[in-house]
C-alpha cells in the first residue's frame, strides 16, 4: 500500500502510535453519505487523524469504453450522457469534437455558440451542486436549497431546449440536432443577469464564514508541481495558481472570440479552489451574456455542417478535449475506417484528479478527508465509467 | 382551610406534576422537530413538512408512530443490555432535570370544596437546584458514550469518543458561566435567582453578557448541536453514536437532543434573562404586562433561545473535533476565568457594582460591534459589479 501514500503529511509511517495503540482500519463507503456515490476509501486512522487513505473505485463500472466499440458513431452520444451525469452537454461537446476532428469537419458558427452557451450553462449546473455538496459536506445546509433554486431554472432550459434535464444527448456530429426554441435566450438572458446576485447569496453564507475558513484554509494542499505530475486539471491546477484552462490553451468552438478570465488562486488548499469555482461562476455568467448578445444578433442560421449519411471516419487516430467543470475531459479515437470505432478511450478528469486523494489527505482529520472529496469534485459516473 | 401542608400536597401535588412535566415535554420536544423543519425550511426556500393535519402540525405524531412501529435493530456483536440502557441512560437525566427548572413563581388557588392551595409552577425547588441540574446532565454523557461503544461500530465508536471529549470540555465554561450568575444571586436556587433580578432591578444579562454567551455557546455544544454536532456529523460519522440503533431507541435519542435544548434554553432564561419575570420587572409603567402570566413570559423567552438554535443550523458548517476542543480549551475557558473575576469583583461592590460592571460591558460590546461590522463592510469580497479579480483571492491574500 505504501506506493499508494503520498509524501505530503507529518505522520510517521510506524505501526505503533504515539499511546503505543495500533491503528484502526476504517472502511469509508462504498455506502457513506458523504462520498458523492459509491466511492469506498479504506483509511488508516490514528484516533482521528488519517495515516493513509486508499480510494478503491470500480463500484460503478459499466464497461462504457468497450460498449463504445459496439456502437455506430452517432450511437455513442447517448452512452457520454452517463460519464458525468451532472455535466451531459460537455461530455457530448468532447466527444463530438474527437469525430469532428477526424473528419475535418467545419461547424457553423450558430452551433458553436449554442454549444458554448450549453457548456456553459453546464458548467454554472454543475459548480452549483459542487457548492451544494461541498458546503453540506461540512455541515452547512441551506447553501444547498440555494443553489438548487438556480440550478433548477437551468434543468428547466435545457428542458425547453432539447426535451431532457440530466442527459441531454443535445449535440451531434458537425452541429446540432435542434435549433433554439423562441423566446429561449430571452428566458436565459434573464436568469443570467440574476445569477450574479445569487451568487453574492452563497458567498454571504460562505465567504466570509469563520468557521468555513477554519474547514477549509491549509486543507487538501495541492502545489502546481504535484498537480502536473498528478495530471491534475481543472479548478484544482487553477486553484494552485496555474492559469491552465482547455477553453483558452488550445480554443475550441468560438471560445476565441469571447471575453472571459481564467480565476486562479494562490494557495492550492480547499478555500482557494472553492475560490476560483465562484470565480469561475461568474465568468460563465460574462460567457453566457456575451453569447446572448451574439444569438440576439444572428438570429438564424445552420446549425449542422455538411455531414455525410453514414458517419465513417477514415483511418487513424485523433485526441480533441474540452474544458469540462471539472478539468480536462478528452476522447482519444481510433479509427479503422469503419462505422464504429476501433477504439475510444476517455480521458476523465474526476477519475484522474481523484489519485491525488491519498496524498492531500495523508495527516489530516477524518473530517478534512469529507471537505477534500468534495473539493476535488468527483462524479463516479466518470470515475469508474 | 389551607391545604398546602396537608400530607395529600406533598404525595398527590409532586406526583401531579411529575406526569404532567413528563409529558409535556415528551410531546413539547416532538412539536419542536416540526417547528424546527418547518423555521429551517422557510430559512431555505422551501415549505417542508405540510401534509399531515394542518400545515403539516400532526407530522411528528406520525413520525413517532412510525418509529414505533419501525423493526428495531440490533447489531450481532453488539452488547445487547448496554446497548439497551445507552437510550435509557440518555433519556433519564434529560426528563428529570426538568423537575427543578421555574417556569413560574408561587400562587395560591382555590380549589372548590378543599380549601387555599399554594403552589408553583416548579416540581420543587432545592437548594442547590443549579448543582444538581449539572450533575444530572453530565449523567446523560454516559448513555452517549455507552451506546457508541456497545454498538460493535467504528463510526458510532469515533462518534461516542468525539461526544465524550466534546461534552466534558465544554463543562468546564459552562460550570463557570453558572458559577458567575450564582455569585450575583448569591444563591443556588433557580427559583431564588430568578427572585434576585427583581430585588437587583436588572435582568442578569447586564452584567453577565459574557457569562451568558458562554452559557449559550457551550450550552449549544452540551446538546450536540450545530456547529458543534460532532458526535453525530452525518457527512462524516453517518451518524455518529446512533448509527446502530434504529426504531423507537433511535427516537429516545432524538427526542431527549431536544429536549436537551429545552433545558439548555430554560436555564439561559432563568439564570440571565428574569424567568418569568416580564421585561424590566420594577418599572411600573409597564405593569401592564403583568397581564401576561409569567409562565408565557418564560415560555416566550425559551422560544427565542430555540429560534436561535434552529437559526445556527441553518447558518453554520460544522467545526472540526480539534478546532472544536481547540475553540473549549484555548478560547472559552480563559475567557470564563477572566469574566468570573471580573464578576466576583463586581458583586463584592453589590448592586452598584454589578451595574458598573453591565454598562461596562455594554458599551464596550456594542463599540466592537460597529468597528466590527465596519471593517467587514470595507473588506468585503469584490461581488457582481465587475469581473473577479485574476487571483481568486484578491487584494487581501
Amino acid at each position: 500500500m505504501s506506493d499508494l501514500v503520498g509524501t505530503a503529511g507529518a505522520v510517521p509511517e510506524s505501526e505503533e502510535t504515539m499511546l503505543g495503540l495500533r491503528e484502526m482500519e476504517l472502511n469509508f463507503g462504498p455506502q457513506h453519505p458523504s462520498t458523492h456515490g459509491v466511492l469506498r476509501i479504506v483509511l488508516k486512522v490514528d484516533g482521528e487523524r488519517i495515516v493513509s487513505a486508499r480510494p478503491d473505485v470500480g463500484y460503478l463500472h459499466r464497461g462504457t469504453e468497450k460498449l463504445f466499440e459496439t456502437e455506430t458513431y452517432p450511437m455513442i452520444i447517448p452512452h457520454t450522457d452517463r460519464l458525468d451525469y451532472v455535466a451531459a452537454a460537455t461530455n457530448n461537446h468532447a466527444y463530438v469534437l474527437t469525430v469532428e476532428k477526424l473528419l475535418g469537419l467545419e461547424i457553423p458558427k450558430r452551433a458553436q455558440y449554442i454549444r458554448v452557451v450549453l457548456d456553459e450553462m453546464q458548467r454554472v449546473s454543475s459548480h452549483l451542486l459542487w457548492l451544494a455538496t461541498a458546503a453540506i459536506d461540512l455541515g452547512a445546509i441551506t447553501p444547498f436549497f440555494y443553489t438548487f433554486r438556480e440550478r433548477e431554472v437551468i434543468l428547466d432550459l435545457f428542458e425547453d431546449y432539447c426535451g431532457a434535464r440530466l442527459t441531454l444527448n443535445c449535440m451531434r456530429v458537425g452541429g446540432l440536432q435542434e435549433d433554439l426554441t423562441p423566446g429561449w435566450v430571452d428566458k436565459l438572458r434573464a436568469f443570467t443577469e440574476d445569477l450574479g446576485a445569487k451568487i453574492d447569496e452563497y458567498e454571504d453564507l460562505l465567504t466570509e464564514n469563520r468557521i468555513w475558513k477554519l474547514r477549509t484554509i491549509g486543507i487538501g494542499i495541492l502545489d502546481t508541481k504535484r498537480c502536473i505530475e498528478w495530471g491534475v486539471t481543472g479548478p484544482p491546477l487553477r486553484a494552485a495558481g496555474l492559469a491552465w484552462d482547455i477553453r483558452r490553451a488550445i480554443p475550441y468552438e468560438c471560445y476565441s472570440e469571447l471575453d472571459f478570465e481564467i480565476p486562479t488562486g494562490k494557495n492550492a488548499d480547499t478555500y482557494d479552489r472553492y475560490l476560483v469555482r465562484i470565480a469561475e461562476l461568474r465568468q460563465s455568467r460574462r460567457i453566457l451574456l456575451q453569447c446572448c448578445d451574439w444569438l440576439d444578433k444572428n438570429p438564424t442560421g445552420d446549425i449542422r455542417g455538411k455531414v455525410p449519411r453514414v458517419i465513417k471516419p477514415p483511418v487513424g487516430d485523433a485526441y480533441a478535449s474540452v474544458e469540462s467543470p471539472k478539468g480536462e475531459l478528452g476522447f482519444y479515437l481510433v479509427s479503422n475506417g469503419g462505422n464504429r470505432p476501433y477504439r475510444l478511450r476517455v480521458r476523465p478528469p474526476s477519475f484522474i484528479n481523484l489519485q491525488a486523494l491519498p496524498e492531500m489527505a495523508r495527516g489530516h482529520m477524518v473530517s478534512d478527508l469529507v471537505a477534500i472529496i468534495g473539493t476535488i469534485d468527483i462524479v463516479l459516473g466518470e470515475v469508474d465509467r | 382551610m389551607d391545604i398546602s401542608e396537608s400530607v395529600l400536597t406533598w404525595v398527590l401535588i409532586p406526583a401531579v406534576k411529575a406526569v404532567v412535566v413528563v409529558v409535556l415535554v415528551a410531546t413539547a420536544a416532538g412539536v419542536l422537530t416540526y417547528i424546527e423543519r418547518r423555521t429551517l425550511a422557510f430559512l431555505q426556500v422551501r415549505k417542508g413538512p405540510n401534509r399531515v393535519g394542518p400545515e403539516g402540525i400532526l407530522q411528528f405524531v406520525a413520525d413517532v408512530v412510525k418509529l414505533l412501529t419501525k423493526e428495531d435493530v440490533v447489531p450481532a456483536k453488539a452488547r445487547h443490555v448496554i446497548h439497551f440502557l445507552a437510550p435509557v441512560l440518555v433519556m433519564v437525566p434529560g426528563l428529570a432535570v426538568f423537575a427543578v427548572l421555574p417556569w413560574g413563581p408561587e400562587f395560591t388557588m382555590r380549589i372548590p370544596g378543599l380549601g387555599k392551595l399554594t403552589t408553583a409552577w416548579y416540581a420543587t425547588d432545592v437548594n442547590v437546584s443549579l448543582l444538581l441540574l449539572l450533575a444530572i446532565t453530565s449523567v446523560g454523557i454516559y448513555g452517549i458514550i455507552l451506546g457508541g461503544w456497545a454498538s460493535n461500530s467504528k463510526y458510532a465508536l469515533l462518534g461516542g469518543l468525539r461526544s465524550a471529549a466534546q461534552l466534558i470540555s465544554y463543562e468546564v465554561p459552562m460550570g463557570f458561566a453558572v458559577v458567575s450568575a450564582i455569585l450575583m444571586a448569591r444563591s443556588l436556587s433557580l427559583v431564588e435567582i430568578v427572585e434576585a433580578q427583581k430585588t437587583h432591578h436588572m435582568w442578569f444579562i447586564l452584567p453577565g453578557l459574557v457569562s451568558f454567551f458562554l452559557y449559550f455557546v457551550s450550552g449549544v455544544a452540551e446538546t450536540n448541536r450545530i456547529p458543534f454536532d460532532l458526535p453525530e456529523a452525518e457527512s462524516e460519522l453517518v451518524a455518529g453514536f446512533h448509527t446502530e440503533y434504529s426504531g423507537f431507541r433511535w427516537a429516545i435519542f432524538f427526542l431527549t437532543e431536544y429536549a436537551n435544548m429545552i433545558t439548555i434554553s430554560a436555564v439561559a432564561t432563568a439564570l440571565f434573562f428574569g424567568g418569568w419575570l416580564r421585561p424590566f420587572p420594577n418599572v411600573a409603567a409597564l405593569s401592564f404586562l403583568d397581564l401576561i402570566p409569567g409562565v408565557i413570559w418564560y415560555v416566550l423567552k425559551v422560544s427565542c433561545f430555540l429560534f436561535v438554535y434552529i437559526w445556527f443550523r441553518g447558518t453554520f458548517p460544522r467545526y472540526r473535533f480539534d478546532q472544536l476542543m481547540a475553540l473549549g480549551w484555548k478560547t472559552l475557558i480563559p475567557i470564563s476565568l477572566v469574566n468570573l473575576v471580573c464578576v466576583a469583583l463586581a458583586a463584592l461592590g453589590g448592586f452598584r457594582g454589578l451595574r458598573i460592571l453591565g454598562a461596562i460591558l455594554w458599551v464596550a460590546a456594542i463599540g466592537a460591534f460597529l468597528v466590527v461590522t465596519r471593517m467587514r463592510a470595507s473588506k468585503r469580497w469584490p461581488q457582481s459589479a465587475g469581473p473577479a479579480p485574476a487571483g481568486a483571492r484578491g487584494a487581501e491574500a
